[in-house]
Formats: C-alpha cells, structure tokens, sequence
C-alpha cells in the first residue's frame, strides 16, 4: 500500500514542477513542457509493444494461456498509452509547427504502430477459439515487429523529420538537458513506467478472476 | 527419417500444380484480381486524365492499383482450402514447408500474371514513359516477391479467423507500409530515367525485406496453420 | 509395432468442457470405438488424437516399437475418413489420390490407384470431377484417399455415414483387413460399428 501513496505524491511533485519550473526548451517556450509528459508516454508504448511480442513468443514455446492474456494487456495499455503519445504530439505540433499532422518520421512511426495494434484487436476480435486466437494473433504480433528495423531505415528517407533532435541527446550522445530539467524527466519516465507495471498487474488480477470465475461455474 | 530437401520440392510443386489447377477450373481468384485492377485502373484514369501527370503521382497511383487488386486475389489460395473442407486433409498428409512454398509459388503465379495485363494497360492509359523498360521491370519483379512473401502468412492468419472481410487488407497494410514507401520511391526515380546504380540502395532494401519475410514465414508457418 | 497412448486427456473450448480425463492404450491389433451421444466431443476427441487441436490437459504419444515418433513420421502413418474431411471438388477421383500420394511423398502407379478405386466401389468413375459425385461415391473415395498410405493408424469417424449397404460392406471389409496390421479408431454410433471393435472408449460423462 504505502508505494501508491508514494507513487501518487512523486507524480503529483513531478506535475507541480514540470509547470513551475523554467520551461525546458528555451526556443520552443512553454509548449516545450510536454515533453515530460510526452516521451515518457511514447517510451511506454514502445515497451509495452515489446512486452507484448516477448509474451508472443512466450505463448508460441510453451502454449500457456497466461503468455496470450499477458500479451494482449501489454498491448492493450501500449495502445492506450500510443494514443496518449500521439495526441499530446499533435497538440504541440499544432503549437509549434502550426499544423496537427505533417508526416515527420516519428509522427509517421507511431501513426503505423497505432496501425498495427489496430490491426492486432481486429485480428483478435475475429477468432473464436480461444487457442487459435492466441497463435495467430502472436505470430501476427512477431510478424509486425520484423518490419520495424525496415521503418527504421524506410521512414527518415521519406520525409525530414521537425523533431526537436537535441531533445534528450545531443549528436555526441551527450544529455542538453540542464540538472533540473533532468530530475523531473527522469522522474516522470520512471513514474510512469511504475504507473504501466501496475496497470498491468492489475489487468492480470482481473484475467485470473475471470479464469476463476469460469472454472467455479462448471 | 530426415527430409531430403527434394522431397521437400517434389511435393511443394505438387501443392503448386493442385493449386493451379483447381484455379484454371474456376477462375475465381484470377477473375477477382484483373476485374478489380483494371476498374481501379480505369477509375484512376478517368480522374486524373490522361497524360503529363508527374512521375511522382503516376507511381503512388501505380502500386495502390497493385496493393489493392492483389488484395483482393491473394488470400484466395489458403480461404478457400479452409472453406471447402480440404485443409484438414491436407494438414494430415503434407508437410507445412511444402504448403507454404506451394502457396507462396501460387500466389506470385497469380501476381505475375496480373501484372502482365495491368501494367500495359496502365502504361498505355496514362502515358508514362517507357525508355527505362528493363529497370522498371526490376523493381516490379522485387516488388511482387515483397507482396507476396509478406501477404501469403497473413492469408494463412485470416483464413482460419471467422471473420474475414476487410481482415486481409487492414492487417496486410501496417506490414506492406514500408515496402510500398520504397517502391513509390523507386518507381518514380525510374521514371524519371535514372540508372541502375542510383536506385541501388532501393534495390538492395527490396531483396532484403522480400528475404527477411519469406525466411520469418517459413518459420512461423506451421503455427498459422495447424493451430 | 506400432502403440497409441492417451493418458488423462481433456478438452475445453474457453468456457465449455467437451471431455475430460479420457486414457486408454492401443497397441497393432486393437481396434477401439469411441461411443456417447450427438455432441459428446467424439469428433472433437478425433482431432485431439490427430492433433488438430491441442489437448487442454493429458498427453497422446505415438510409439513405434516404443520410441516416440516425430511429427513427419506420424503424418505418413495416420488416415483419417471424417465428415469433416472433404476432397477436392474440382478435381477428379483420380487426381485427388494422386495429389494427396506425391503431397505425403508416396509414389504411386496408376495401377495402385485403379486397385484402391476398384476396391472401394469408384472402378470406371476415376476420371470424373468430384463434385459431380454423389454423397456416398464421396465417403468411398475418402476410403481411397485414406488407404493410400496403408496406415498403421486408421481414425474413422462415422465410418459409414451417407453409404449404402453396399458401402457398409466395403467398410467391414477394410477394417477386417486392416484389423491385424493396424490401430483402428471408430467413432460411432451403430451399434453394429461398434461391434467391430475390440475396445470401447465412452465420452458421455
């Protein structure tokens, strides 16, 4: 108990300063603020869509349903959290580059993750048994994460890309971020992936009710 | 016993030839696939008139037409084993590496063919230049091995879903996105007339993805199928 | 000598049990008929034993001469003739068996196919399309289809569903031949199928 108290004082620290604070990109302004907000989400959706194909493959090797119900939480909060990504990067879009959509390589990237996990539950949704569902719809979630070293290599050929590049790293590897800026990023990217673990845990306690539940009606 | 790998041919081509016969007898697929490419075609065409349209436009609207018509063909091949009744039998009998070559060779049987009609009639509905013949066949060839290398799994996958309606193309896409980037891109340099060696890179990144697809479906095959 | 185990197997499509902790162990020679109502999982135990579906819990081990059998090896010693197993419309008796012997990496003569064709009671419709035959010439020619292999293990699942009488014989007679060499499964509700068999395997509690 006492680490979501301690996890709802820390966010709650991490949104204080984030607005009190000197805005972290001193050319952008103000909007540059969502960037604590904004990678982190980004960052989960990410890890969550890796999680989901690890436990793919999981389900593949030993046929456990618990590997499938794993998988499709992790990738049922990566969408959530895809989302979140997306839209907090279009409204700065909108603010800083005057327009919500422009194709640059990132926007690009997660519009064809939302795709794909799109894709993913329609799969899903469309096979009854049980089994069936949970090796096609892994086999599909492994197939998807072959093509991402192509779109890696694709997507900044395609279109010049308006990111802020020095956000994080500059081109020596090097942080640009000054101590302050650094403490409240770093906070906000581990609180939120505190925050994604325990959803997770949370979607498992439901599965494994709900398993309960239908082995208790027979 | 081990497989020798000519066994493993031998009855991959005999999937192919069962495959290609049951096609010639009804036509389905292959119907399917030209009635859907040249109307796309034809509609492109009439919207957009008829010639000096830069290479850039004449490509996108090229391998959308492709993309499309071999959406609605391709899945054919594993839907309707799977819909008559017969995958059963074949899941008992033969080896799913046979299958899987079998389907994929019919699959890019049906493409090819495909494209030899369509791609003439596109050339001659909007006058696209034509000097770089050789090339542009290159790139259509090594775009077709990507199209079917990555949709032939996916087929496999919404064959055996309930529900198969627009599945095909909604999950082939996400899949084909980059592919199609590069070909667009390729496409329209070559149209422009460029030489072999600029497009170089292109090339090498069509090679790569129809490899990295075909080797990760051979891998995956048998859990599509026999779960 | 070939041996089919089922230990403690049991199937559940999401929420609904089909059947559980079914065991029994065949060996060349046994012959076993898997009896209960409409609906009690027999089909569905047939595909578990062909592994189409996977067991939810237990285990099924192929042996010959009691070592394990790999996958490749238990493809091209098991027939099955189902109700759910259906043929090639669009192509010819003929074809059909000849597709399904090279697909299983058997060579065959065209005299072979004539033999099993006449045996089954197809001699002179080899060269038709099957979707041209009637129900009954399609259970025959699954008959066909299933002995090309000359299986060590032989799954029938309403052996003799849409035959005449003349086709019930034809049954008998191929499990009377394959009696000896074989594992026979019979998934029925005759009384009389299930008379053939030595063993019985009920699915119905």
């Amino acid at each position: 108990m006492w680490w979501k108290w301690s996890l709802f004082v820390a966010m709650g620290l991490v949104i204080v300063f984030s607005f009190t604070t000197p805005a972290p990109q001193q050319q952008i302004g103000e909007a540059s603020r969502v960037f604590y907000y904004h990678i982190p989400q980004a960052w989960i959706c990410v890890l969550a869509f890796m999680m989901s194909m690890i436990f793919s493959i999981r389900y593949l090797k030993n046929r456990s349903m618990e590997e499938d119900d794993r998988a499709s939480d992790a990738a049922r909060l990566g969408f959530i959290f895809c989302i979140l990504a997306t839209v907090t990067g279009s409204i700065f879009a909108k603010v800083t580059w005057g327009s919500f959509w422009n194709w640059d390589p990132r926007e690009t990237s997660i519009f064809i993750l939302l795709l794909i996990y799109g894709a993913y539950f329609a799969l899903r949704g469309a096979i009854e048994v049980e089994e069936r569902r949970a090796a096609l719809s892994a086999v599909y979630s492994i197939f998807a994460f072959i093509t991402v070293p192509f779109l890696i290599f694709v997507i900044p050929r395609i279109t010049p890309s308006l990111h802020p590049e020095d956000s994080i790293v500059d081109e020596n590897l090097k942080f640009t971020m000054g101590p302050v800026v650094r403490t409240i990023f770093f906070a906000s990217l581990a609180l939120f992936s505190v925050i994604y673990f325990w959803m997770f845990t949370l979607a498992r306690r439901v599965r494994i009710l709900e398993r309960k539940g239908m082995e208790i009606e027979e | 016993m081990p497989q020798s790998s000519f066994g493993l041919i031998s009855k991959a081509a005999a999937v192919y030839a069962k495959d290609l016969r049951l096609e010639l007898r009804t036509k389905y697929a292959l119907n399917a696939i030209l009635m859907f490419g040249i109307t796309t075609l034809t509609v492109v065409s009439f919207s957009v008139g008829q010639s000096g349209l830069p290479p850039k436009l004449l490509s996108a609207l090229f391998w959308i037409v492709m993309f499309f018509s071999a959406m609605s063909g391709l899945a054919q091949v594993f839907i309707r084993e799977e819909e008559a009744g017969t995958a059963l039998a074949m899941k008992l009998t033969a080896d799913p590496d046979a299958i899987y070559w079998g389907k994929l060779g019919f699959n890019l049987t049906l493409l090819s063919i495909m494209t030899v009609i369509i791609t003439p009639i596109f050339f001659v509905f909007t006058d696209a230049p034509t000097d770089n013949v050789l090339l542009f066949v290159l790139v259509l060839f090594l775009g077709m091995l990507g199209l079917c290398g990555a949709t032939t799994i996916i087929a496999a996958i919404i064959a055996r879903a309930s529900v198969k309606g627009a599945l095909f193309a909604v999950l082939s896409f996400p899949l084909l996105l980059p592919l199609l980037l590069v070909l667009v891109k390729a496409t329209e340099r070559v149209l422009l007339g460029v030489s072999f060696s600029s497009i170089a890179i292109e090339l090498q990144f069509l090679v790569a993805f129809a490899v990295v697809m075909v080797v990760g479906s051979v891998m995956l095959f048998k859990f599509v199928w026999l779960d | 000598m070939y041996r089919l185990k089922g230990e403690g197997l049991s199937k559940r499509f999401g929420g609904l049990k089909v059947f559980s902790k079914l065991s029994f162990d065949l060996r060349t020679g046994d012959s076993m008929a898997v009896v209960g109502p409409n609906g009690s999982g027999k089909s569905t135990l047939m595909m578990v034993l062909l592994s189409i579906y996977r067991p939810t819990r237990g285990k099924i081990s192929y042996l010959r001469d009691e070592n394990s059998m790999e996958e490749a090896q238990i493809r091209s010693s098991v027939s099955l003739v189902s109700p759910y197993l259906n043929l090639y419309d669009q192509l010819s008796g003929e074809e059909n068996l000849k597709f399904f012997a090279t697909v299983a990496g058997e060579s065959v003569t065209g005299k072979e196919i004539e033999r099993l064709l006449e045996k089954v009671g197809l001699a002179g419709r080899g060269m038709d399309l099957v979707g041209g035959y009637s129900s009954g010439m399609k259970q025959r020619l699954k008959y066909a289809t299933a002995l090309l292999n000359k299986p060590a293990f032989l799954f029938l699942d309403e052996p003799t569903s849409n035959l005449d009488a003349a086709g019930k014989k034809i049954v008998s007679e191929v499990i009377e031949e394959y009696r000896s060499q074989a594992i026979i499964v019979i998934a029925t509700n005759e009384q009389e199928e299930y008379s053939l068999a030595t063993k019985q395997l009920r699915v119905d509690q």
